[in-house]
Parts: C-alpha cells; sequence; structure tokens
C-alpha cells in the first residue's frame, strides 16, 4: 500500500490518479501508523513552505518522516521539504538533505515562476532514471530551487543549475512533477514503485 | 532549456467544446475527454478549459469533468471559468486541476487574486486577461464569454497585468480579441508590451492561424507560451508538425 501525505496543499489528487493509472492503490493521509506501516510513502505538495511545515508539525510527523525506512519520494515543494532550510519565510525544513533552498530571480527573459517542461541533465545513476533518457523533458512549476549538491542524481538548469532529483538511501525528490510530466513521468513513478 | 509551451484550449459550453469566432456564433467541436486524450498523446504540453459561459451568467463552471480530465491524462491542465470564490477554487483543485484561471471575477474584486495566492500559491493562480485594442490603448473587457454582455472595463491592459501579478498572478494568458478567430497572427506588439511588464510567464492567445505565426510569435517576443484552439481543434495545424516545424526554426520546444 501506498501512502500520500496529506500536506494539505493543492492538487494532490493528481499524484493519486497517476498511481491508479499505473494500477496501484493508495490512501491519502496525515495519520503516523498508516504512514510507518506504508510499502511506500509519497510526499506531495504545492504552495509555500511555511504553511506546509506547520501542516506536518501540526498532525505530528516531522520526526514520522525523518525515521521512515521505506521509500519516499517527495514531490515539488515536498521534495524541497526533503532539505535543511529554505528562504521561503526562512523555514525551517526536515533536514534530510544539507542544502538551502533558495528563490529564483526573474530577469528580462526568465519569468518566475519557473513553469513548464524543462530538460534532466543526468548526474549519477539511479534506479528512478531506468528507461528514461539523458535530456528527457518533464513539467516544473516553482518559484524556490535547491542548490545541486553531492546528492544530486539530476539537475536542471533556468538561469543556474538546480536540483531536479535528489536522493539518498530510501529518500528521494523530484522538483518536478511526475504526474503531470507524460510518459517520462509515469517511468519515473513506475521506477519509484518497483525500488526495494 | 525550458522549452516554449503549446497549449490548447477547449471552450467548454454546456459540458462539451465549442468554439466561435470572435466569442460569437459557438460551434460543437467534441467530447472533452477524447479531445484530451488526443492532445496528450499527440504532445500538446498543456491544456487550458475554459467554461465562457460561466461568468456572464452568474454560475459556476460544472465540475464533474474535472476530476475525469484529471484521471485520464498526464500533462497540466487549467480550469478557467466562473470561479468567483475560494471554495470554488478549492474544488476545482481538489479534484485534480493544476491551476486555475481567473478573469472577470478578478476585475470585479482585485483582492480575489491575493485571496487565491495566498491560500493556494502563487503558480496555481493564472489571471486571463481578455484585451481589444481602442485606437491607441490596450482596454481590457469583461464578461466576453456572451457577447451581449460583453462590457469594457475600466483597466487598460499593461497596468492590469501588472497589477494582478503584484497581487499574487503566478501566470498570464492574454487574449487578443481583435485577432480572435481571425487567424492572422498573434499581435506580437500589444503581447511584447504585457511580457516585458511583468517578472511572471505570459501566454500569447488569439490569432494563430498559420506554423509560422507560432514562430514569429518565438522569435519576436520573450512570450512563454503560445494558446491556440479552432486550428487545432479542426486539425488544420498539428501539434507533432508544430514542434517539428518550430524545431527547424531553432525555438526550443517538447517533442
Amino acid at each position: 500500500m501506498i501512502a500520500i501525505i496529506d500536506s494539505g496543499g493543492a492538487n494532490i489528487a493528481s499524484v493519486k490518479f497517476a498511481l491508479e493509472r499505473l494500477g496501484v492503490g493508495s490512501v491519502l493521509t496525515d495519520d503516523v501508523n498508516v504512514i510507518r506501516s506504508a510499502e511506500k510513502v509519497m510526499l506531495p505538495g504545492v504552495g509555500a513552505a511555511p504553511i506546509a511545515m506547520q501542516r506536518l508539525a501540526s498532525a505530528g510527523l516531522i520526526d514520522c518522516i525523518r525515521t521512515l525506512e521505506q521509500p519516499v519520494l517527495g514531490i515539488c515543494l515536498g521534495m524541497q521539504l526533503l532539505f535543511a532550510h529554505s528562504d521561503e519565510g526562512d523555514t525551517k525544513l526536515l533536514g534530510l538533505f544539507d542544502a538551502n533552498c533558495k528563490a529564483f530571480t526573474p530577469t528580462s527573459n526568465r519569468s518566475v515562476p519557473h513553469m513548464g517542461w524543462n530538460q534532466l541533465a543526468f548526474q549519477q545513476d539511479h534506479p528512478l532514471l531506468a528507461g528514461v533518457d539523458n535530456g528527457a523533458h518533464v513539467y516544473f512549476v516553482h518559484s524556490y530551487f535547491a542548490p545541486v549538491t553531492s546528492q544530486t542524481i539530476a539537475e536542471c538548469s533556468y538561469g543556474h543549475d538546480f536540483t531536479a532529483i535528489v536522493g539518498e538511501k530510501n529518500f528521494i525528490g523530484c522538483q518536478f512533477h511526475p504526474e503531470r510530466s507524460g510518459s517520462v513521468g509515469a517511468r519515473i513513478l513506475q521506477n519509484f514503485l518497483e525500488m526495494p | 532549456m525550458l522549452t516554449k509551451r503549446i497549449i490548447a484550449c477547449l471552450d467548454v459550453k454546456d459540458g462539451r467544446v465549442v468554439k466561435g469566432v470572435r466569442f460569437q456564433n459557438h460551434v460543437d467541436m467534441g467530447d472533452i475527454l477524447d479531445l484530451s486524450q488526443r492532445y496528450s498523446d499527440e504532445g500538446v504540453d498543456e491544456l487550458v478549459f475554459y467554461d465562457i459561459t460561466a461568468s456572464s451568467d452568474g454560475r459556476v463552471v460544472d465540475k464533474s469533468w474535472v476530476k475525469q480530465v484529471a484521471r485520464r491524462i498526464n500533462i497540466p491542465f487549467c480550469v478557467a471559468g466562473g470561479i468567483r470564490s475560494i471554495e470554488d477554487a478549492k474544488v476545482i483543485l481538489n479534484n485534480g486541476a493544476d491551476k486555475i484561471s481567473v478573469n472577470s471575477p478578478a476585475l470585479e474584486r482585485s483582492e480575489f487574486i491575493s485571496e487565491l495566492a495566498k491560500i493556494f500559491g502563487t503558480q496555481c493562480i493564472v489571471v486571463g486577461i481578455d484585451s481589444r485594442r481602442v485606437d491607441h490603448d490596450l482596454q481590457v473587457y469583461q464578461y466576453t464569454g456572451d457577447a451581449t454582455k460583453t462590457i469594457r472595463s475600466k483597466r487598460k491592459t499593461v497596468s492590469w497585468a501588472q497589477e494582478v501579478t503584484r497581487l499574487g498572478a503566478g501566470e498570464i494568458v492574454v487574449n487578443c480579441m481583435n485577432n480572435d478567430g481571425v487567424r492572422e497572427g498573434y499581435d506580437i506588439e500589444q503581447l511584447a508590451a504585457v511580457r516585458s511588464a511583468v517578472s511572471v510567464p505570459v501566454i500569447a492567445s488569439g490569432g494563430a492561424g498559420d506554423y509560422s505565426h507560432f514562430a514569429d510569435l518565438f522569435h519576436q517576443t520573450d512570450i512563454d507560451g503560445a494558446l491556440a484552439a479552432s486550428v487545432f481543434h479542426s486539425g488544420e495545424i498539428t501539434i507533432p508538425k508544430l514542434k517539428a516545424y518550430l524545431r527547424s526554426k531553432l525555438i526550443e520546444v517538447r517533442v
């Protein structure tokens, strides 16, 4: 069973529907016991980091998420929440990856949010990337980004390089929306579901 | 590199996809799910569903199809039409839409944009602007879903685009009404003026009639995406051919 953590943000339904298209059931929950006993855990999220962290804290999920041992996939803001800190509202995050999320700066030909289809540039081999082409396009929507670190699996570039996929041990995050990234995104989700 | 987005707009009326010329004389174009799936399969980057009757009738867009679309397709989509309350927005986003677009209700009460942005995040909030050239000015029009109710608002297009950005819009769709449905090309000058005035993504709408119109738009402006409806629905322009054409013109698109 797949647990989707109810982080309170909008369009969590699309993650559930993406799993349905892959023939996999899931439950939307903020219950510690349900999350702990799930085979895999997904942490989606759109909206603002401070609100999402408050929501996780008030549901008593901070330590729960930090100590999970099954595969965990953070999506979009859910990926950023795995990092240490965000400049968005000067917010302390879950601290599983050691870096600070910063805001994009708009320029005359670079609008913010970074919204649309951009390319993955692989940095490391990872089971999440099985069957995915280096340079494949995936769908991004975000105004803050995580820098490239030693745990970056794939990066993307928008003015400067940033982390598109991060991973270490059982914790993985995608800055883009695999559930909205066509067949490439579906393959990435399938790869996550097949992780031991 | 971030690609230029090709967006198909499905104008929805009474649960069917329709298209009119200059916002009038709507003709049935087909079933929402069939067309959504077709576009997704063909490689369109995004879909927008506009319930063109909702705002002017004071009714809310029928939401039952939003969930069906979200279940079926795996590309982003936006829902527009008569979203007047936080509750309206919440239902649509919770049903799986990626973005909502507001137009007339934002003109009635601009704080609505900031209220939506605060709750759902700016990335979900699109503001649609129906703009018409009047003499030498760009004027915002309201209630454009029904020709008999359409009025000229007191807003000017560029300053309204700046105001909605300040209030928390994460994207702006500029529909150039003079060009809508007449297929003579996008209003490059107008779109460039809006694009240079704001920091958020701007999507061009109104006027696409030929493959070259898309290349002109992307060569001559920094517009983030191009939206079209009838030329896609009729098959006169197909998404795979359009993308191949744009690539041949050295414009970055997703293939």
